[in-house]
């Protein structure tokens, strides 16, 4: 029964081609536009959770917190230094390795190229902490820390972008005013949300307070690793006790620091995500709508068409629910294909979409979109389909038969 | 008695106006009977017609078909009466375009929830009766006229009915292959089909062995034809 009426419907839809093909366009816009903006956003998150998962579930991350809005924090120098980073370590139980960072944006040069770069003053434990480690040469030693050694390690970028000839290891680049050697070069990450992560000069965090001096060195980027993730939550509460102390803030006021942990950058970069998916999901609600309306419109037309078939087939023994199901699965039928068709598109779409953004990660259509967006289609064939069917299912014989 | 209706009365309410369809008819018709219904246009055969097909409900009195009172039975319960029990044939033939023969006979065995195999079967089988087995894959377009009515005659056939009920049958057809369709007719009534024809034609009337006149809702002569045997 159920497959005599889908061939009905199949030869409905077939017999208009291009009326059920206008028809489904609203099904298929939206059902595309999930597809390709599911499939682009599944991609990044995916990225973004093996990124953050290479830094470990133990990692922590400190960074001062400057909010002119905030009463609390105006009209206050808000620091972060070397010497908080060397209390939380001293004071604070369950953490393993900590990791002053330093940043400044400054200019590379070789010859006669020039770089743009940021240059990271590190401490000897950076690549225990951000989980990066050297590929060739060697991460700087004691020594080279203890004396504020004018040493450097590069990413493969800024190789490739100043063109420096081999042997890389050994020779000196201009950063800023300074020159360093070069003692190191970084494993290859390759890119995250477009933006390139071997772009960078790493100096012992050492050297770069002797050039830049004390007061650029206010306000420091702290990380830290925990022993275990049990103590991860324990580590954040002593960091936010040290370091509140330290800064001498009274009860009530909100710290000038913020300490994030790698399940809360995933959360951050899940709920921007989420936000991203929700709103494409109302504007695709909205062109579910228009479709489903249009569904209903040309039900209505149909059924007008075939009132005499209508009269026909209950002339010889259709119920009243043989004919609503006939053109409740016809109105089923037209969105679903609608929704392949859609579902198709907006894979290629995402496909082009992520290809077309440089730097961004391969679409992903996870299997949940498909079922959605088919069980979407579905409901809105069944919602929209019904009373158009219902008042098929209600016509009477005997009008229907003498229908023009 | 196949068919029993007594007192049936089919009342319209036109606005202020009351149109008494039906006014009070009383028919019996036994099996194997070739019945035909005579009348001028608003003398209520058609509303008659339409209350025996079970495609309607009367007002009021009493109809009985094999022993089943349908008067009073909901909108499935006749579906099905007119699934199992009405074979219809009509004056525009109502096929289904485009659908072919086959599928067009059909129509009833899937309404039947009858199988795929079955279905095919039953159907061919129907067409080859009325002589167009030959035709089967056929879309009504590729047919002519009296080929169009003898599918429908095969898709009243198929299930088997109790009645074969014919509502102007040879109206859209001309005389000679009006005289091939009566002559089916004919055929299937000696075989034991019981045949209900309404007609305002008395050439096809002549082919009944009983003729039924109405004039404005009442049977005005119940004509039993001695001897009337099918002629061509």
């Amino acid at each position: 029964m159920i497959w005599d009426n889908l061939i009905i419907a199949l030869q409905a839809i077939r017999t208009n081609k291009m009326r059920s093909l206008l028809t489904m366009l609203g099904i298929i816009i939206g059902v595309a536009a999930v597809i390709a903006v599911v499939s682009i956003v599944q991609g990044l998150n995916h990225v973004i959770a093996t990124q953050f998962e290479g830094v470990g579930v133990t990692y922590i991350m400190v960074f001062p917190r400057q909010d002119l809005q905030d009463p609390d924090l105006a009209g206050r120098e808000v620091t972060l230094t070397y010497d908080d980073g060397i209390a939380i370590m001293e004071r604070a139980t369950g953490l393993k390795y900590f990791n002053p960072i330093f940043y400044r944006g400054e200019v590379t040069r070789s010859g006669s190229r020039r770089h743009p770069t940021g240059l990271l003053g590190v401490g000897p434990f950076h690549q225990e902490v951000s989980n990066h480690w050297v590929d060739r040469g060697r991460f700087f030693s004691d020594l080279d820390m203890q004396r504020a050694a004018r040493v450097c390690m590069v990413g493969q970028e800024v190789i490739d972008e100043l063109d420096l000839p081999e042997p890389i290891l050994g020779t000196d680049l201009i950063v800023g005013s300074s020159s360093f050697t070069i003692v190191g070069i970084m494993e290859y990450q390759g890119e995250m949300l477009g933006q390139n992560q071997d772009d960078f000069v790493l100096i012992p965090i050492t050297t770069a307070r002797d050039i830049y001096g004390v007061e650029a060195f206010k306000q420091l980027r702290l990380d830290f690793q925990a022993e275990s993730p049990e103590t991860v939550d324990m580590a954040k509460d002593q960091i936010r006790d040290v370091l509140r102390a330290r800064h001498r803030l009274p009860e009530g006021m909100r710290n000038d620091f913020q300490v994030l942990l790698q399940e809360e950058l995933l959360e951050t970069t899940g709920t921007i995500l989420g936000t991203i998916t929700s709103v494409v999901g109302g504007i695709v609600s909205i062109a579910l709508l228009v479709g489903g309306i249009g569904i209903m419109n040309i039900m209505l037309v149909s059924v007008t068409e075939r009132t005499r078939e209508i009269g026909v087939r209950k002339a010889v023994g259709a119920r009243k629910s043989d004919i609503l199901v006939q053109f409740l699965i016809e109105a089923v039928t037209i969105s679903l294909v609608g929704g392949l068709i859609g579902v198709i598109a907006g894979w290629g779409l995402g496909i082009i979409g992520a290809k077309a953004i440089p730097g961004f990660p391969p679409a992903h259509v996870p299997l949940w979109a498909i079922a959605l967006a088919f069980g979407f289609a579905a409901l809105v064939g069944v919602f929209f389909g019904t009373y158009p069917a219902a008042k098929a299912s209600a016509l009477d014989p005997i009008e229907a038969l003498r229908h023009e | 008695m196949l068919i029993s209706i007594k007192d049936l009365r089919k009342i319209y309410h036109m606005g202020e106006v009351v149109v008494r369809a039906l006014d009070g008819v009383n028919l019996e018709v036994s099996a194997g009977e070739d019945l035909a219904i005579m009348g001028p246009s608003g003398s209520g055969k058609s509303t008659l017609m339409n209350l025996i097909g079970c495609l309607d409900t009367p007002t009021s009195g009493e109809y009985i078909l094999n022993q089943r009172r349908v008067s009073d039975l909901d909108d499935a319960e006749l579906a099905t009466i007119r699934n199992q029990e009405i074979g219809f044939v009509f004056q525009t033939f109502n096929l289904l375009s485009r659908a072919t023969a086959l599928s067009n006979d059909e129509l009833p065995l899937i309404y039947a929830r009858i199988s795929v195999r079955e279905r095919h079967r039953r159907a061919r089988e129907a067409l080859e009766k009325v002589g167009l087995g030959d035709r089967a894959k056929h879309q009504p377009n590729e047919l002519s006229g009296g080929q169009r009515q003898r599918v429908a005659v095969a898709r009243a056939l198929v299930n088997e009915p109790s009645i074969l009920l014919a509502d102007e049958p040879t109206g859209n057809l001309d005389s000679r292959t009006s005289a091939e369709i009566m002559e089916l007719f004919d055929e299937l009534n000696a075989a034991g089909n019981t045949l209900i024809v309404v007609t305002h034609e008395e050439d096809i009337a002549a082919h009944a062995r009983r003729v039924v006149r109405l004039l404005d809702g009442k049977v005005v002569i119940d004509q039993r034809v001695e001897g009337a045997e099918p002629s061509a």
